[in-house]
């Protein structure tokens, strides 16, 4: 069975492709978003369209579809509603499938399935991602404050933090956004003294 | 009381302002509901988030809501348009280089003089093997309807003399840019900021083509309708006092403001404040002109879901999708505008309320008082460029017509 893949995020498309393979659907085509899009499905001749729910060629793509319904050798794909619990489910993970007339829904049902275990597993790394990322710039405003802080209280980097966390609590507000905030008004007031 | 929420899909598009608004400016809160927009950047994302429950309503294209509930290209889901968020506010844009071939001019000019000379470019074009190529933001939109039934009524046979291809409103004046197409039929401010990038000039206003032509629409699943209906008649009022304050003059400014912010619109705010005041930059550089009812969001009962605007839709459908006419499918089109929710939601209000659901399409010249039961209710010209006009009961007599 040939599947084309159609995704923004060339990252998610190959872990995709990976959980497919593994999975023995090894018929796979990687559509090139930048180019153009309705000659290479042609070119395909798949049989399931994957495609990411947020992709900006989603409507050209259902325009190519409902068109080719009147070629010679068509390409009629639906959006699958073989199992409307799966589909739910594929558009919850942000995917979206589009297969062709006639397709079993046992033969759909594992790609579908699959491609929704890849979207979760993509979004868990990117908000992990996100997350580290996030951590690090906090903490890099934290030190900043401290810094601030010691300088011109005359204090030691304990009782900086002290006082971050102590203002933190009392305004029930995160260390890093007092941080960020001393950090700010000292780029701005910091030589008024 | 908990505030009911209603999550409201929407594209990034001036009309998109009436749910905007409602949420900015409290009109939602005081009437017990919360709206939480969810911004996309095509019709299909849209479509499927409100069928799949993600979303509980939606900015939609008029067309694809009567598809939806038609079941074309998928199974049918039923739907209901109680409320309509604007007429018109779209515009055709030609490339420089069109521009320049079929020698438009610095104002807006007529669409029978324009057709004609693009009538000879596009016959031109189709000879020398590389036919002019339009792009509409989707099969299933008024701007695809509006295009066609211009060019059709200038003697130029889409797909045939023409060829019609599908570009996201985000990504419209990039494609003319690239040369992908010739000319574009989207809505505000993407025709705008295609002349500001210099990549395009603008032709006629679809105000032109059809003076009151059903845009967007709020959409719901029936189902939900069903579930919530008090609700859903508390949302209906508070979109329509939206409507009201984003007519009145004055607040222009402000609905710029809010609807060009990165979270809506992300959009240059000086396009956006001359598509809501009706003024239109018809070429790079040139000074805006204004064109009375470019875009057409509340006056005379504009949000007033007629049934007649569903079945012209429906009409358009069979006519470009070459599909017979089915007296079923035609029923179900007209029934999924709700004009019974929309009256029984502003009962009591003041607000006009129109007596019949259906009209004539295309048949007042000057402003003609209607039937209503509720307010005075007086209709403006709802011209047709070619003078036709659309009887919802002879749908077929009325296909067998046009060229």
């Amino acid at each position: 069975m040939r599947i084309a893949i159609i995704d923004t995020s060339t990252t998610r498309a190959a872990i995709i492709s990976d959980g497919l393979r593994e999975a023995g659907l090894d018929d796979l085509v990687l559509i090139d978003t930048a180019g153009p899009l309705a000659a290479q499905i042609e070119a395909a001749q798949p049989e399931v369209v994957l495609i990411n729910l947020e992709n900006p060629s989603r409507d050209l793509l259902e325009d190519f579809f409902a068109m080719s319904r009147a070629l010679a050798r068509p390409i009629a794909m639906f959006v699958d509603q073989s199992d409307a619990e799966a589909t739910g489910a594929a558009i919850d993970a942000g995917v979206s499938a589009y297969v062709v007339d006639g397709l079993s829904k046992q033969r759909i049902k594992p790609v579908i399935d699959l491609a929704i275990r890849r979207f979760q597993a993509f979004s868990r790394l990117q908000r992990e991602l996100d997350e580290a990322k996030n951590a690090l710039v906090e903490r890099a405003a934290i030190d900043r404050a401290k810094a601030i802080l010691m300088k011109r209280r005359a204090i030691d980097e304990p009782a900086a933090y002290a006082l971050l966390r102590g203002q933190a609590m009392r305004t029930n507000r995160r260390i890093s956004e007092i941080a960020e905030a001393i950090v700010t008004s000292d780029a701005l007031l910091g030589d008024m003294e | 009381m908990t505030a009911e929420t209603f999550r409201i899909g929407f594209l990034p598009l001036v009309d998109a302002a009436l749910p905007i608004l409602a949420h900015e400016l409290g009109f939602a809160a005081r009437e017990g509901v919360q709206i939480e927009l969810v911004r996309d950047m095509t019709w299909a994302t849209v479509r499927d988030r409100l069928l799949y429950g993600h979303t509980d309503a939606a900015h939609m294209i008029a067309p694809l809501a009567i598809a939806t509930a038609l079941g074309r290209d998928r199974p049918a889901v039923p739907m209901a348009v109680p409320f309509v968020l604007g007429l018109n506010g779209n515009a055709v844009t030609f490339s420089t280089q069109l521009a320049k071939d079929v020698g438009l001019g610095d104002t807006l000019g007529d669409p029978a003089t324009i057709g004609a000379a693009l009538q000879r470019v596009a016959a031109a074009r189709k000879i020398a093997g590389k036919p002019l190529r339009f792009g509409v933001v989707h099969r299933y939109s008024s701007h695809n309807y509006m295009l066609r039934y211009w060019l059709a009524g200038v003697g130029i046979r889409p797909d045939l003399h023409i060829d019609i291809v599908v570009t996201s409103p985000p990504f419209a004046a990039d494609a003319l840019a690239a040369g992908e197409v010739d000319g574009i039929c989207v809505g505000e401010p993407w025709n705008s900021i295609a002349v500001e990038r210099g990549v395009g000039h603008i032709a006629l206003a679809t105000a032109q083509i059809w003076r009151r032509g059903v845009e967007k629409v709020l959409a719901l699943r029936d189902a939900v309708v069903d579930e919530r209906r008090d609700a859903v008649e508390a949302l209906l009022r508070a979109l329509h006092a939206a409507a009201a304050h984003f007519v009145e003059p004055g607040t222009a400014e402000d609905s710029a403001d809010i609807l060009s912010r990165p979270e809506y619109l992300n959009a240059p705010r000086d396009a956006v404040l001359r598509a809501i005041t009706d003024r239109v930059r018809l070429t790079p550089g040139g000074d805006a002109i204004h064109y009375p009812d470019f875009m057409f969001q509340h006056r005379e009962a504009a949000n007033f879901p007629w049934r007649s605007q569903a079945a012209w839709l429906y009409s358009q459908m069979l006519r470009w999708d070459a599909a017979p006419y089915s007296s079923a499918d035609a029923a179900t089109a007209a029934a999924v505008f709700r004009p019974d929710i929309y009256r029984a939601a502003l009962a009591g209000s003041g607000a006009p309320l129109p007596g019949a659901s259906s009209k004539l399409e295309g048949g007042i010249d000057t402003p003609l008082g209607a039937g209503s039961v509720q307010g005075r209710l007086l209709l403006g010209s709802d011209r047709f460029f070619d003078g036709r006009a659309f009887d919802p009961d002879d749908i077929q007599g009325y296909l067998a017509d046009l060229p």
